[in-house]
């Protein structure tokens, strides 16, 4: 914040906007550097690739293992298939991985953000394609400031180029989970994709160029929710990537704290170097403390241990601890390191608890459904022989992949009820059978009589049950059969 | 504006005002900002664009085409078009199967219904109600008591030629005004009425002579409604036994009736709609259940 106190006084106008400062990470090597490159290329590899393994469901499915179809309203993941009533399997998921970050959280900090989140992934890729056609952290300084030469327009064009290629490629992929991909590929070479596919290449082209070109670290800072989230879910007994002051302060050169440690006088480990600020994506100082704009990606962690032992010190100075095992050390305690305790146990029994309840739903799903929807308008209707008949629109569905036959019975109704179903293929001991065809569904008019409806209230709960005729699978629904009787 | 009022400087922003003053408070012209400025021109030259591309400028009796030749009317046609030709194809079917063959086709039936139900609630509903339950004077076509016959067939044949309608095809049938032109006493008329009522299970006057009535109905109704009061589909007349009549099920209805029938019309719909419609709305009000 800069001060001004002056302006009204002096009359100088200074900015009050200022700009995010550019910054421009430095390459660095070593363990959490491998474990980020290991895991893009993992996740990377999943979503660019994942449209093109192949899964054979029969003659009259899609073949492809991920897959979801809008246009028939179905979504495929390898030997499950989803219709759009089962959308909870989603929540489910979802519910699951917002645990899964509380869980990750609680164990080591932004895990998430540091090594996993697509913003993370893909801004580390962009970097990588920066640094490879314009170079290291002081050359591309450099070149900013450079005046516009050839050299200069010939860099800047061709990291665009890399940079819109992987954009284009990642819109590309996105658009191969909602149609069989094989035929998508070639109809965008051809030409003969539908505009929608194109539309939504442009899309997300454009988010993936902006977002890791341009916004980087601020989207992070400034657009994401997660960090201020995180703040109030961390505790002192999680592990976050921390400057441990205690043996690093007070900081100075190299030079002067040895001439100090010689004296006899205090001297911290921090050299002062400014390579963990320097490798940083999102242009923190760690040894500031914990702060939102830390994304926890472990690259300080990577550069002050390559100084460490460069000047010959115990590698560690930043390293994945808890403000509680500073303070344990300045007290000359153990440092203690609490990864089951009950938050982590009580996240991973959440996640247990809804997997198990997501794979039980999921083993004895119903592969057939029945809705009903009693008629409006007429309610009932008398017939001229005094019997009362209610209407519904009774819809079945089978989710096999095989035509199969449903017997229709009403429960709930005096025995001489008649039960008609306009296009039953036949019928069974007065019991409509109707037929469905292969993964659809099949909506019947169904006509209850009853010649009773004297003795029966305004209202009967009945309940409509089919039977499938082969395996004897068995679902039920509740609806009324309505008489003007009394209430 | 001229240059002639003197151009007063903020002292304290250092930007020029525009001359008003309220009170002393001086308004400061501040250039627009530049990208409100820049979505100005952007309309600006969009709107040129557009007069190029569109319809816009209205002339006396025309108006600017515009190069792209676009025109709703045109389109909101060709969509019309499009929907009947996407439909031909189950169309030409409906139109060449029977209607016995269309209930038993789950895909013939399927569109039959959804079409008949349209059709239903654009033609048929202002008189017969969204529902198909009917008013006084229009039939309920929920329920099994049918004037004309509840078959496939005779429910067709009603849709396509109408009744006492002014397609010569039509169904015609034409009940006498046994009081309006005096074939009946007015004792007589009440004595028939009586009888009427006591078969469908209405209160009867007190002191009324059902036997004379039961003969007065032998010889002047028993033609048409049948010995038994069962009714004649044949020629319209609808049967008497049970009180769901067309205009009223009290003793003072079935008076009215027999002195000065009503006869209600219902129009044919060959010139109206295209075979195929019919032919869904006859399915359609078969599959309300009072269908036989």
């Amino acid at each position: 914040m800069s001060a001004d106190t002056e302006t009204h006084e002096g009359g100088h106008s200074e900015e009050w906007f200022a700009s995010a400062k550019k910054i421009y990470p430095m390459a660095t090597h070593g363990l959490f550097r491998r474990i980020k490159w290991t895991l893009l290329f993992i996740t990377l590899g999943i979503y660019y690739f994942l449209p093109f393994i192949r899964y054979d469901r029969g003659p009259d499915a899609p073949g492809q293992a991920v897959l979801i179809d809008m246009e028939h309203a179905r979504a495929y993941f390898f030997f499950i298939e989803i219709w759009p009533q089962e959308v909870y399997y989603l929540t489910g998921l979802l519910i699951i991985a917002s645990i899964a970050l509380f869980l990750m959280n609680a164990v080591a900090g932004r895990i998430w953000c540091g090594y996993l989140c697509p913003q993370t992934v893909w801004t580390d890729l962009f970097l990588w394609v920066e640094r490879k056609v314009e170079g290291d952290r002081r050359e591309r300084i450099a070149l900013d400031k450079d005046p516009w030469t050839f050299g200069k327009i010939r860099k800047r064009a061709t990291k665009h180029f890399f940079w819109l290629m992987i954009a284009w490629w990642t819109g590309g992929a996105w658009v191969l989970y909602f149609n069989d991909a094989p035929t998508l590929v070639w109809q965008l070479l051809t030409f003969q994709a539908p505009m929608i596919a194109y539309v939504w290449i442009g899309i997300l082209t454009t988010t993936t160029y902006l977002l890791a070109g341009f916004m980087r670290e601020q989207v992070c800072i400034y657009m994401c929710p997660w960090p201020r989230i995180q703040a109030a879910l961390t505790d002192e007994k999680a592990l976050n990537v921390t400057y441990r002051w205690d043996r690093g302060e007070p900081r100075g050169s190299l030079k002067h704290n040895k001439e100090l440690a010689a004296q006899g006088m205090p001297a911290g480990d921090c050299i002062d170097c400014y390579q963990c600020f320097q490798v940083c994506p999102t242009g923190v100082d760690i040894r500031k403390g914990m702060q939102l704009d830390c994304i926890q990606c472990g690259l300080c962690i990577d550069a002050c241990d390559n100084i460490m032992n460069k000047i010959g010190k115990p590698t560690g100075l930043i390293a994945y601890d808890t403000d509680e095992n500073i303070e344990r050390r300045i007290e000359g305690k153990e440092p203690v390191y609490d990864i089951v305790r009950v938050r982590t146990v009580v996240y991973a029994a959440l996640i247990a608890f809804v997997g198990a309840i997501m794979l039980f739903t999921l083993l004895n799903r119903d592969f057939a459904d029945i809705s009903v929807l009693h008629d409006r308008n007429p309610v009932f209707v008398e017939q001229s022989d005094g019997s009362v008949r209610n209407g519904y629109t009774v819809r079945l569905s089978n989710k096999r992949r095989h035509t199969r036959a449903f017997m229709l019975h009403v429960e709930g109704m005096p025995p001489n009820t008649l039960v008609e179903a306009v296009g039953a293929d036949s019928t069974f001991a007065g019991r409509p059978i109707i037929e469905v065809g292969p993964d659809t569904t099949r909506e019947v008019r169904v006509l209850v009589s009853s010649p009773s409806w004297e003795k029966m209230p305004q209202s009967t709960p009945v309940t409509f049950r089919i039977t499938e005729s082969v395996m004897g699978e068995v679902v039920t629904t509740k609806d009324t059969f309505k008489a003007p009787g009394e209430p | 504006m001229s240059d002639t009022h003197n151009k007063e400087v903020d002292q304290i922003s250092g930007v020029e005002t525009t001359g008003h003053e309220w009170d002393g408070l001086k308004e400061l012209n501040n250039p627009l900002p530049k990208w409100w400025l820049y979505i100005f021109y952007a309309t600006v030259v969009w709107a040129v664009i557009y007069w190029v591309l569109y319809p816009s400028w209205p002339l006396v009796s025309s108006y600017t085409k515009g190069v792209l030749g676009a025109n709703q009317r045109q389109e909101a046609t060709a969509a019309y078009d499009k929907g009947v030709a996407d439909r031909a194809q189950f169309a030409d079917k409906i139109v060449a199967a029977s209607l016995e063959a269309i209930t038993q086709d789950q895909d013939l039936l399927q569109y039959a219904l959804a079409n008949g139900q349209a059709a239903f609630g654009d033609n048929c509903a202002p008189c017969h109600g969204s529902g198909g339950t009917g008013a006084e004077g229009y039939p309920n076509l929920q329920d099994d008591t049918w004037i004309w016959g509840g078959k496939l067939d005779d429910i067709h044949t009603t849709l396509l030629y109408g009744i006492r309608s002014d397609n010569d095809d039509g169904r015609f049938g034409d009940m006498p005004a046994f009081g309006a032109d005096e074939l009946l006493t007015r004792e007589e008329i009440n004595q028939v009425s009586n009888f009427v009522a006591s078969r469908a299970g209405v209160e009867t006057d007190a002191d009324v002579d059902l036997a004379a009535g039961q003969v007065l109905y032998e010889d002047n109704c028993a033609a048409c409604h049948g010995d038994n009061l069962e009714g004649i589909q044949e020629v319209g007349a609808p049967s008497l036994m049970s009180a769901n009549y067309l205009y009223g099920n009290s003793l003072d209805d079935i008076k009215a009736q027999v002195a000065a029938p009503r006869n209600g019309v219902m129009p044919g719909w060959v010139e109206r709609l295209d075979p195929a419609t019919i032919k869904s709305l006859t399915v359609y009000v078969h599959s309300f259940g009072g269908g036989q």
